[in-house]
């Protein structure tokens, strides 16, 4: 046995642990999230706020296409191509980036010189979920563009092969998770229920 | 060797400089937002964020995250710090399981006697009716303080439990992730940092932190909900590397149902503090954010219900009384077959309803909530379902009967706290479908009923467990014997005295004593020819029996702390058991099995002639 097999042997071993791992975590994350989905029904049951329906749409159609890129660029380094691994990292960003300053600048009205929200975190129960929900999804948003950053400027230096790259993987696997989130989120905050006044 | 040199003293001055920075910070934010410099409880959130960061980023635990992060390998590190005494990897990040086990094991028998001195305090007022030394207020804060340093105590000593014992029993090198078992460790440290601190400001909602109590009042709450909230981090990140573990590393013949049988609890207990966990992380999160940004996710004034936290916090903390019980269940399970010299009766069973009661106790939490004023229609489903876990319970009873029927018992220490722990959990069992029951728990509902009945329940479950634990494993932990005499002497001393705190508790209940509340009318229960009432009696007794346990837990430090200089040589195996941690030296060394072992039989096979577990794999094996 060459040690260049028991080292082959040993990153196979410690992969299946760490996708085991990424697992568990999102088994942990769906209970997180399911309670805020929960809390939305308890309280606003077949009701919901008057939302920007086209911010809503097009945060959601970027988000979906930031899934597309990430995967593109997974796909670029198993066959090598860097370009498209790089590439595809950087327009994950990108789409990222948007989906959030579209949510905090123009669902949350962060900025309200530039950009007035409907909706504040106090005012009522329709603020607090809104605010609550897309909050969490946000800080998942920012962990995951984070995690990105880091993949990227790792990737750039080398330290990923087509054989071994759980660093991309594991991020890669995270932002569809955080997407598939938001496909839930979505009908959740802007389509089920009628509009409360 | 300077002070400065031990991992946690960092930490702490870490946390300190952490805090300071996120206060500064959070004035700065409000100024340049307009508002005033300081408001207690907004600047109070962001620096214990701040420090609870310092802290583990000063005591190590984050850093080779850091370099992995900008591209430096870290290699695996092992043994005591170089250059350092040995004993200082004890205070200080390390990777090993068996040390991350005895660090918890450590935190928790302080947080044990944390908790423990809170009752003292209260159990010294309730003796007699009228308020003696403490106002209602400190009154109300220490019983909470009881409450949340207890669950500390209980969630780090089954993290003890499960990280020392679990990769030894399944013959594994180490946990699946030890980096980020070191840090779901130290979490813990400035988690009990933040709940003691709550006590400058009090907080008087009980240990529960209903709102809209919690939503008002000092701001020593939000010290609690961030508290429990790393609390929880720790126990998320805990055992989603328990099961890992588990599930990934077992060795070769081992299939999951010849797993010491310990290790089933801990699956259970796992399963549930994976997932549930996220539901209290969750609400006490939005406890927080009502209190800081007026979310009124529970106000009815802005559109909340008070309802939903319940429910939030129910379907966790039901749960999470079987992530407490489970592990202490399997400590039976293990101890008895041992001293019974006889197979464990219906392994399988026992396995698989430890699963079967963390999945069912997902379906009771609304048995809190009988006289909440949720639909009555909630009420018989959630009854029954309650009932249905003294199904799985039972067959673990019989399991436990079975195997002790007929077996050759000796009775050292570890076997008399297991055999203490079943009577206890017994009489929490039994008083437990008075409150299952709608009917009768309308009128026991908030009543010290309640009280005795969980203390007799964790107790058994959890308490009594963990001290068997610490007695048995002391010898494979230490490579020495604790003193025996002593070590009975504190089973017969705690054994009575818990059996009349809990059924004093549970009588002076009846009698219509009401939980959290520190007076209570002196005549309950009528007078007696004493000169004292019934309550007052039997509050006396509560307060006595709560000093004796005190007193026998002191011994026991004391025995454990002294055995560990001047205890007998244990040998390697002295209570010759099966199981593969007790094959190898007592220490266990530093790399715990030289050689791969092979499970070839069934784990407890005692007193079958020519069966073995577990083989030790020689040179010559693949
Ligand atoms: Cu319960």
């Amino acid at each position: 046995m060459s040690s260049a097999t028991t080292t082959a042997e040993a990153y196979r071993t410690q992969l299946r642990m760490n996708r085991m791992g990424l697992w568990l975590f999102f088994v942990s994350e769906v209970f997180l999230f399911g309670g805020l989905l929960a809390t939305r029904f308890y309280l606003w049951g077949n009701t919901r706020p008057e939302l920007d329906q086209s911010i809503g749409l097009i945060v959601t159609s970027v988000l979906l296409l930031s899934s597309l890129s990430m995967n593109l660029s997974e796909k670029g380094l198993e066959h090598n191509n860097r370009r498209l691994f790089l590439g595809g990292l950087v327009f994950t960003f990108v789409f990222g980036l948007v989906f959030l300053v579209g949510v905090m600048v123009f669902e949350w009205g962060l900025f309200p010189a530039f950009y007035e929200g409907h909706l504040t975190p106090g005012e009522n129960v329709y603020g607090a979920v809104v605010f609550a929900m897309t909050g969490m999804h946000a800080l998942h948003v920012i962990t995951g563009l984070a995690f990105i950053a880091i993949v990227w400027n790792l990737g750039r230096k080398g330290s990923y092969s087509p054989e071994r790259h759980w660093g991309v993987e594991s991020c890669a696997i995270y932002w569809h998770f955080v997407d598939v989130v938001w496909i839930f989120f979505y009908p959740a905050l802007y389509l089920i229920g009628h509009v409360a006044h | 060797m300077s002070l400065m040199s031990l991992g946690i003293v960092r930490g702490f001055v870490w946390q300190i400089a952490g805090t300071i920075i996120g206060i500064v910070f959070a004035v700065a934010m409000r100024l340049m937002m307009g508002m005033s410099p300081w408001a207690t409880e907004p600047v109070w959130v962001v620096a214990i964020l701040f420090g609870s960061m310092g802290f583990l980023i000063g005591v190590g635990s984050m850093t080779d995250w850091f370099k992995w992060m900008v591209g430096i390998d870290t290699p695996m590190r092992h043994g005591p710090p170089k250059g350092k005494p040995a004993w200082t990897r004890y205070f200080g990040v390390d990777y090993n399981h068996k040390v991350i086990g005895i660090q918890y094991t450590i935190t928790a028998i302080f947080m044990l006697a944390v908790g423990g001195a809170f009752a003292i305090i209260f159990r010294t007022e309730l003796a007699r009716s009228g308020l003696q030394f403490l106002n209602p207020g400190q009154y109300n804060t220490f019983i909470g303080m009881h409450g949340w340093a207890a669950i500390f105590a209980i969630f780090i000593g089954i993290g003890g439990m499960a990280n020392y014992l679990v990769p030894l029993m399944i013959g594994a090198e180490d946990m699946a992730f030890p980096r980020l078992n070191a840090f779901a460790f130290w979490i813990n440290i400035p988690a009990i940092v933040w709940l003691l601190a709550s006590l400058y400001h009090g907080w008087d909602a009980g240990w529960t932190l209903y709102p809209l109590l919690s939503t008002r009042g000092e701001p020593g709450f939000q010290f609690v909900f961030l508290s429990v909230f790393l609390l929880g981090f720790s126990s998320i990140l805990g055992s989603l590397n328990l099961i890992a573990t588990m599930l990934m590393m077992r060795p070769k013949g081992m299939s999951l149902f010849r797993m010491p049988i310990f290790c089933w609890g801990v699956m259970g207990a796992s399963i549930i503090q994976l997932t549930a966990t996220q539901f209290i992380a969750q609400s006490f999160l939005m406890l927080s954010f009502e209190r800081t940004l007026g979310m009124p996710f529970f106000n009815p004034d802005g559109g909340g219900s008070p309802l939903l936290f319940q429910h939030l916090f129910w379907f966790y903390s039901h749960p999470a009384v079987y992530v407490w019980v489970l592990p202490g269940l399997g400590v039976i399970s293990e101890i008895l077959p041992v001293f019974a010299r006889k197979p464990l009766f219906g392994y399988r069973w026992i396995a698989l309803s430890s699963i079967a009661i963390a999945l069912v106790g997902f379906l009771v939490w609304g048995h809190h909530m009988f006289t909440s004023g949720y639909a009555n229609s909630l009420r018989a489903p959630f009854m029954l379902a309650t009932l249905l876990v003294a199904v799985p319970t039972g067959v673990k009873f019989f399991s436990w009967l079975g195997t002790l029927w007929g077996g050759k018992l000796t009775f050292p220490t570890p076997m008399l706290f297991a055999l203490g722990a079943i009577s206890v959990f017994l009489l929490g069992g039994l008083s437990g479908p008075p409150l299952a029951l709608v009917g009768s728990d309308l009128f026991l509902h908030d009543s010290y009923f309640v009280i005795g009945h969980f203390h007799a329940t964790i107790f058994g479950g959890f308490v009594f467990p963990f001290l068997a634990a610490l007695y048995f494993w002391y010898p494979k932990v230490t490579g020495r014997m604790y003193n025996e005499t002593l070590g009975k002497l504190h089973f017969w001393i705690m054994t009575p005295a818990f059996w009349m705190m809990s059924v004093g508790q549970m009588s002076v209940g009846v009698m219509g004593m009401r939980r959290r509340i520190a007076d209570y009318d002196p005549m309950l229960g009528g007078m007696t020819s004493s000169g004292l009432s019934a309550v007052e009696i039997g509050q006396t007794v509560v307060t006595i029996s709560a000093f004796l346990i005190a007193f026998s837990i002191l011994l026991m430090i004391y025995n454990l702390l002294n055995s560990a200089e001047v205890g007998a040589l244990a040998g390697n195996n002295p209570w010759r058991s099966r199981s593969p941690e007790w094959q190898i030296p007592s220490p266990a060394p530093e790399h715990s099995y030289a050689t791969p072992i092979r499970v070839v039989g069934e784990p407890y096979d005692y007193g079958l002639p020519g069966s073995t577990y577990v083989t030790m794999a020689t040179a010559g094996d693949d």
